[in-house]
C-alpha cells in the first residue's frame, strides 16, 4: 500500500480542475514554531508544501496559526522550506530558507529580498485536531 | 574653485600612482575638476594605486585586490586615463612633454607624486641576490620568493619600517635579527629609555637585535647564503638581507628638469604645492616643503587637497603637518605626539612613569607653566594616545596633575578626555582633515550611524588609526541627539549578545519564550527570527546545556542543530561522527565503511581528521545514527557551534621527536569540551613536540608539547583568514592546562559576539592579549572560579544528542520527511563519479 494511495481515497474529492479541500495531518505532527513538509494533491499532480504553526494570538489579531507555502526553495532548488527558521521580520511572520538565508512571508510566499520571487501558498485551517489544506 | 567647461580641456598629467596621487585623481573626480582638466595618470607599479601603510598585511592573507584603494574600473568610469606600468623618465619642460618608456605626451600642468625609494647603503654586495627593500607589492613578492629556501632573515635598518619588516620576516618564519647602525632602536622616534624597552620586547619575541653596528661587506657565507661584515670584524651570517635604512624623494625626473632641489633632497614646494617651475606641482613623499619632508599619508593627503585647489584657482594653503603617529610594531605598541623628545621647546618639563614588570613607558613634554602639553612619548600601551593626541593638537588644559594621565588607571589616575570634551575643532581624522565640528554636521545633515558619517566623511579610511576614535565621538554625538546607539544583535532584542548572556545568567532564564515576553521589543511579533533564535539557542546551551532537541528549543535551531548534521545545496544531510583525536580503529572504521555502503553514502576524509558520510536523506538519519552508535560512535557536532575537532599528530607513542604523547592529551581535551556550544565552532589542535605537525597554532586553542609540559597558544583560526595563534602560557602541566583552557573558553562564551571566532573576538578585545592574559592567568576580574564552574556543569551534563534522540519517539518524528507520507524526495537525484554517489 502507499499511503498517497490510501490518503487520496480518504481525503480528496478528486475533480481534475477545482480545488479540494483535503487533510493532511493532524495538529500532533505538526512543530510549534517551526514547519513540517507534507504532500498535497493539487490539479498538476503531487506537490510539497511547508506547514507552518504559529499557536497562540502571536500577531495580535493579524495572524492565524498556520501557513501553508511550497516546500521549493527557488534559490537553492530544492525542497527545504519546511526546515527554516521561523520569526517575524518588519512586522510579518517570514521563514527563512535554511539554505540562503533569504526570507520569505508566510502570509503570501513574498521573498523580502528578491520582489520579482513568491512562493504559492495555500489556503490551510484547522477542522478540530485535523489539519485541511485547499489545494 | 572653477567649474566652467573649458572648449578644450587643459591636459593634466599626474606622475606616480600612489597613495597621494591616487587621492589627488578622487579630488578631482569628487570636485568636478574633470571638466576644466583631461587627467592622466603614469604609474610604473603594475598594481593600480594601493594601501602602501597596510602593505605587511600582504604577508597576512590580504593580496593585491583587497589592499587596492579604488574598484578595478574606477579610474576608466571616472574618465581618467590611468597607464599603469608605465614610467616617467623625463620632463620636456620646453616643448611642455612628458616622455615615458612608451611615447611622448603633451602637458598643460604636471602634479609630482613620485613618492620615494627605500636607502640602500652603498655596501659592497648590497645588490647580491637575496639582498631585497621593502616598499610595493613586488618586493614583498620577492621576500616571501626568498623565504620560500632561507631558514633566517636580517633586517637592515632599526627604524619605523625595519621593525615592521623584521616583523615581517618573523611572519615568514625565518629567524631575524635586526641590525641598526645607531645605539638603539628607532632613534627619530623614542628616547633611551623608551628604546631600552622595545629592545627588550622585541628580543623576548625572539628577533636578535644588534645596534651600533656598521655593515662593512656582504659577502659569501658558510652555513647560510650572505655573511654581513660589521666595523669590528664580527660577523652574522643570513640567507635574507632586507634594507630598510630609511627612504629618499623620487626626485631625480625634477633634478634633470632643473627644478629646485633641496640639499638633501625633495622638490621644494610652496604653501599652494608648487615647484620653482608654476606648472609644475609636488606632492607628498617627494615633496620638500619648508624644509621637511613629510613621511606620512596624512600629510600626503593635505597636500592633494591643496594641489587640488591650486589646480582649480582657490587659495587653500599646505601649512605643514602634525607628525604625531601611533604604531604597533611587532606588536608592541608605540606612540610619538609632537616635541616628543623634549627638545624643541625650551623650558619645557617633563614627567615620565616606566613600569619595568608591565613594560610600558610613557613621557609628556608640558610647557614650563605646566598647562599645555607639548609633546608625548608612549611604549608598550598606547591607551592614552587618543586622549593626549586631543590635548596636544586642540591646545586643552592640562589638569592640575599632568602626570595623572599617564599613571596606570588603578593608581587615580585621571579619566580619558570622553568625546564629549572635545571641541568643535578638534581634528579627529588628520588622513582625511576631519573634525569633531564635520562629524557633528554630517550628522545633523542625516547621517544615523557609524557607516553614514565614514561614508560622507570618509574618516578612518585612511591609515585607520583614528578608527576607535571616530567610532566614541560617533556614538557620543549620537546619543546627545538621543538617537540610540543601535548595538542590538537584531530587530526583536535591544541588546548585544553578551548582554543577553548576563541577562540569562542572572535571571536563569531558561527558554527563548520567556526571554522574548520579558526582554523582547514590544514593536515585533515577538516570534524572533533567524538572527536572535539560533543566538540565544547558544546561549541556553553554554549555560544549561539541555538537549537541543527539547521542544521548546527546536524552533530556534539552524537546520543543521535540529537535524543535527549538515544541509547539503540538494537538501540531503552530511554525518560526521566524533573521531577523537583523530586516532580511530579498525573496527570503526569498518563500521563507517558499511554503513556509508548501506545508505548509499559519499566518503570523504575532512580537513577535520574524521571521515563525512555525505548524502544522507533526512528520514534515513535515525536507522543511519542508530547503527553508528552501536558500533560505538557518538555525535560530532560538525552541525554545530561547537567544539569542532582536537586535531592531533602521532605524539611521543611513535614519533622519534616526540617529548608527550599529543594524541593522548587531544582524546582527552576533545572529551572534556566536546558539546560546548559557544558563538561559534571551536577547534584545537595538539603537537607533540616543536615540528607542529597538527597545526596546532592555525587553531583557536593550540597545544605543543615541551619537555616540561605543554604550551598554550590561543585564538588561532585557519579558514577566510588565517591569523596565527599567540602563546598564552608555558610548560603547563596537564591540570593547569585544563584549567587555563576551561576559563579561556568560557570566558569567550561569555563575551564574544554572535558568529565570532576567538581570532576576531581577540583581535576587538579592548586591552587585547595582555589584558586576556590578567583575566585568565590572573584573575584581574575575579571570575575564575566562576568561569570554572560553569565549564564543569557543561563537562558533567554531556550527552551524546543522538542517542538522546534516537531513544525518544516524539523526537524521532521530526525526521520524517513529509507527515504524512513515508514516500522519500523523489526531486534528491544522485549519479556516480569515482566510484562514489554525487548529487546530480
Ligand atoms: C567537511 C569539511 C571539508 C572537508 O571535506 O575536509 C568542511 C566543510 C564545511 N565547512 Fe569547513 N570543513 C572542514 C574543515 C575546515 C577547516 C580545517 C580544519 O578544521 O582543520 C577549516 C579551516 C580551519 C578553521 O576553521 O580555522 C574550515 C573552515 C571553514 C570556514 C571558515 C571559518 C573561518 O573562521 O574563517 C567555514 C565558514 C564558517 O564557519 O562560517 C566553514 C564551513 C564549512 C561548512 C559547514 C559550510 C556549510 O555551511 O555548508 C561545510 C559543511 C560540511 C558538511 O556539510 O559536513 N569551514 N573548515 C571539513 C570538516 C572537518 C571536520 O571533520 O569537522
Ligand atoms: C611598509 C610601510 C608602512 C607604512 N606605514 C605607514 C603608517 O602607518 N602611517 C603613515 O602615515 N604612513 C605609513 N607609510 C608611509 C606611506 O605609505 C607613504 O607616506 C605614502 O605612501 C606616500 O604616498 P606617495 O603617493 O607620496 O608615495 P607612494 O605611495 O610611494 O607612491 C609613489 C608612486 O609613484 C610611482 N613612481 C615613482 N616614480 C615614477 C615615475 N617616474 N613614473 C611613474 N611612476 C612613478 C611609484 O612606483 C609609486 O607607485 C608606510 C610605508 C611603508 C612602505
Ligand atoms: S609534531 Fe613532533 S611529535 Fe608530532 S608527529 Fe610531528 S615531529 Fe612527531
Ligand atoms: S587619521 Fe588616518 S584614517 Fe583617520
Amino acid at each position: 500500500m502507499t499511503a498517497m494511495a490510501l490518503k487520496k481515497e480518504m481525503d480528496t474529492m478528486a475533480s481534475q480542475d477545482s480545488k479540494t479541500w483535503q487533510k493532511v495531518c493532524t495538529k500532533a505532527d505538526l512543530v510549534e514554531f517551526s514547519g513540517v513538509a507534507a504532500w498535497i494533491e493539487i490539479a498538476e499532480g503531487p506537490a510539497q508544501v511547508a506547514i507552518f504553526y504559529l499557536p497562540g494570538d502571536r500577531l495580535q489579531g493579524e495572524g492565524k496559526p498556520l501557513y501553508a507555502l511550497d516546500h521549493f526553495d527557488p534559490f537553492s532548488k530544492a525542497n527545504v522550506i519546511a526546515r527554516g527558521i521561523v520569526g517575524d521580520l518588519k512586522g510579518s511572520a517570514v521563514v527563512a530558507s535554511p539554505i540562503y538565508k533569504q526570507h520569505f512571508r508566510l502570509e503570501d510566499g513574498q521573498c523580502l529580498e528578491d520582489e520579482s520571487v513568491k512562493l504559492q501558498t495555500w489556503k490551510i485551517e484547522f477542522k478540530g485536531e485535523e489539519v485541511w489544506v485547499e489545494g | 574653485m572653477s567649474t566652467q567647461k573649458t572648449a578644450t580641456p587643459e591636459q593634466l598629467i599626474i606622475i606616480g600612482n600612489g597613495m597621494v596621487g591616487h587621492h589627488l585623481v578622487e579630488q578631482l573626480v569628487d570636485s568636478g575638476a574633470l571638466a576644466q582638466y583631461q587627467v592622466t595618470v603614469f604609474g610604473e607599479e603594475r598594481h593600480r594605486a594601493y594601501d602602501r601603510v597596510h602593505l605587511s598585511e600582504y604577508f597576512s592573507g590580504r593580496d593585491a585586490d583587497s589592499l587596492a584603494l579604488c574598484d578595478a574600473d574606477y579610474y576608466a568610469v571616472s574618465g581618467v586615463e590611468l597607464r599603469s606600468s608605465e614610467s616617467v623618465i623625463e620632463i620636456d619642460r620646453n616643448a611642455h612633454e612628458v616622455i615615458t618608456d612608451q611615447g611622448r605626451y603633451p602637458y598643460d600642468r604636471i602634479v609630482l607624486a613620485t613618492g620615494s625609494f627605500p636607502f640602500v647603503p652603498p655596501i659592497p654586495g648590497n645588490d647580491r641576490e637575496g639582498c631585497l627593500v621593502y616598499r610595493t607589492l613586488d618586493d614583498l613578492d620577492a621576500i616571501r620568493a626568498a623565504a620560500e629556501t632561507a631558514t633566517n632573515g636580517v633586517v637592515v635598518g632599526g627604524g619605523l619600517l625595519g621593525l615592521e619588516a623584521a616583523n615581517a620576516l618573523r611572519g615568514l618564519n625565518l629567524d631575524t635579527a635586526v641590525v641598526e647602525f645607531a645605539s638603539r632602536l628607532m632613534p627619530m622616534q623614542v628616547d633611551n629609555e623608551g628604546s631600552e624597552l622595545l629592545r627588550e620586547k622585541i628580543e623576548a619575541l625572539g628577533v636578535q637585535v644588534l645596534t651600533e653596528r656598521a655593515t662593512q661587506r656582504i659577502e659569501d657565507g658558510d652555513a647560510s647564503r650572505h655573511r654581513m661584515v660589521f666595523q669590528d670584524d664580527k660577523v652574522l651570517e643570513t640567507d635574507l638581507i632586507v634594507f630598510s635604512a630609511g627612504i629618499r624623494p623620487r626626485d631625480q625626473l625634477a633634478r634633470d628638469c632643473g627644478l629646485e632641489i633641496g640639499e638633501r633632497g625633495g622638490v621644494v614646494v610652496d604653501n599652494q604645492c608648487l615647484t620653482s617651475d608654476p606648472a609644475i606641482l609636488a606632492i607628498g613623499e617627494v615633496a620638500l616643503w619648508n624644509q621637511s619632508i613629510f613621511g606620512l599619508v596624512a600629510p600626503g593627503y593635505q597636500m592633494a587637497k591643496t594641489a587640488l585647489s591650486t589646480l582649480t584657482g582657490g587659495d587653500s594653503h599646505f601649512g605643514g603637518a602634525d607628525m604625531s603617529t601611533k604604531l604597533k610594531l611587532l606588536g608592541v605598541d608605540v606612540g610619538s605626539i609632537g616635541d616628543a623628545h623634549g627638545n624643541q621647546n625650551p623650558g619645557a618639563r617633563m614627567f615620565r612613569y616606566l613600569d619595568p614588570i608591565k613594560q610600558e613607558y610613557r613621557k609628556l613634554v608640558v610647557s614650563s607653566d605646566g598647562k599645555k602639553l607639548l609633546g608625548a612619548m608612549l611604549v608598550g600601551n598606547n591607551g592614552v594616545y587618543d586622549t593626549l593626541l586631543q590635548y596636544y593638537s586642540n591646545g586643552i588644559d592640562l589638569p592640575d596633575e599632568p602626570a595623572s594621565l599617564i599613571l596606570p588607571q588603578s593608581s587615580g589616575a585621571a579619566p580619558t578626555l570622553g568625546p564629549g570634551a572635545l571641541p568643535e575643532t578638534a581634528t579627529i581624522c588628520s588622513c582625511h582633515n576631519v573634525t569633531k565640528g564635520d562629524i557633528c554636521a554630517t550628522i545633523d545633515d542625516g547621517a544615523v550611524d557609524l557607516a553614514g558619517v565614514k561614508g560622507v566623511t570618509k574618516a578612518s579610511t585612511g591609515c585607520g588609526g583614528c578608527t576607535a576614535l571616530l567610532k566614541s565621538v560617533v556614538d557620543h554625538e549620537l546619543e546627545a541627539r538621543g538617537v540610540e546607539v543601535d548595538k542590538s544583535i537584531c530587530e526583536h532584542f535591544a541588546h548585544t549578545r553578551q548582554g543577553l548572556y548576563d541577562i540569562v545568567r542572572v535571571e536563569g532564564i531558561k527558554t527563548f519564550t520567556a526571554l522574548i515576553e520579558k526582554h523582547g521589543n514590544a514593536d515585533t511579533h515577538r516570534l524572533g527570527c533567524d538572527i536572535c533564535k539560533p543566538a540565544v539557542a547558544s546561549i541556553l546551551a553554554s549555560c544549561f546545556n539541555e538537549p537541543i532537541t527539547d521542544a521548546a528549543h527546536i524552533p530556534l535551531q539552524d537546520t543543521n542543530d535540529t537535524f543535527m548534521a549538515n544541509m547539503q545545496k540538494n537538501g540531503t544531510y552530511s554525518v560526521v561522527p566524533r573521531v577523537a583525536g583523530g586516532e580511530i580503529t579498525p573496527d570503526k572504521l569498518i563500521a563507517l565503511g558499511e554503513v556509508a555502503k548501506k545508505y548509499s553514502l559519499y566518503s570523504k576524509v575532512t580537513g577535520g581528521q574524521r571521515i563525512d558520510l555525505f548524502g544522507a536523506r533526512l528520514e534515513d538519519l535515525p536507522d543511519i545514527w542508530s547503527e553508528l552508535i552501536a558500533a560505538g560512535f557518538e555525535t560530532g557536532h560538525a552541525y554545530g557551534k561547537s567544539l569542532r575537532t582536537v586535531k592531533s599528530c602521532v605524539g611521543s607513542t611513535w614519533c622519534r621527536y616526540g617529548v608527550q604523547d599529543s594524541v593522548g592529551m587531544a582524546i582527552q581535551l576533545e572529551n572534556r569540551y566536546k558539546g560546548l556550544r559557544a558563538p561559534h565552532k571551536i577547534k584545537f589542535g595538539v603537537s607533540g613536540c616543536t615540528r607542529e605537525c597538527a597545526e596546532a597554532q592555525s587553531k583557536d586553542i593550540g597545544i605543543i608539547a615541551t619537555e616540561n609540559g605543554w604550551n598554550l597558544y590561543v585564538c588561532g583560526n585557519g579558514g577566510m583568514r588565517p591569523r596565527h595563534a599567540e602563546l598564552f602560557a608555558t610548560d603547563l602541566d596537564d591540570e593547569q592546562l585544563y584549567r587555563t583552557i576551561d576559563r579561556f573558553l568560557m570566558f569567550y562564551v561569555r563575551t564574544a559576539d554572535r558568529l565570532q571566532r576567538t581570532a576576531v573576538w581577540r583581535e576587538n578585545l579592548d586591552g587585547g592579549l595582555e589584558y586576556l592574559k590578567e583575566v585568565i592567568l590572573e584573575d584581574r576580574l575575579g571570575i575564575n572560579d566562576e568561569l570554572e564552574r560553569q565549564m564543569q556543569t557543561v563537562v558533567d551534563t554531556y550527552q551524546c544528542e543522538w542517542s538522546d534522540a534516537i531513544s525518544d519517539p516524539e523526537k524521532l518524528k521530526r525526521f520524517r520527511s513529509f507527515v504524512n507520507d513515508d514516500r522519500p524526495d523523489p526531486s534528491i537525484i544522485m549519479t556516480s563519479e569515482r566510484g562514489q554517489p554525487r548529487p546530480a
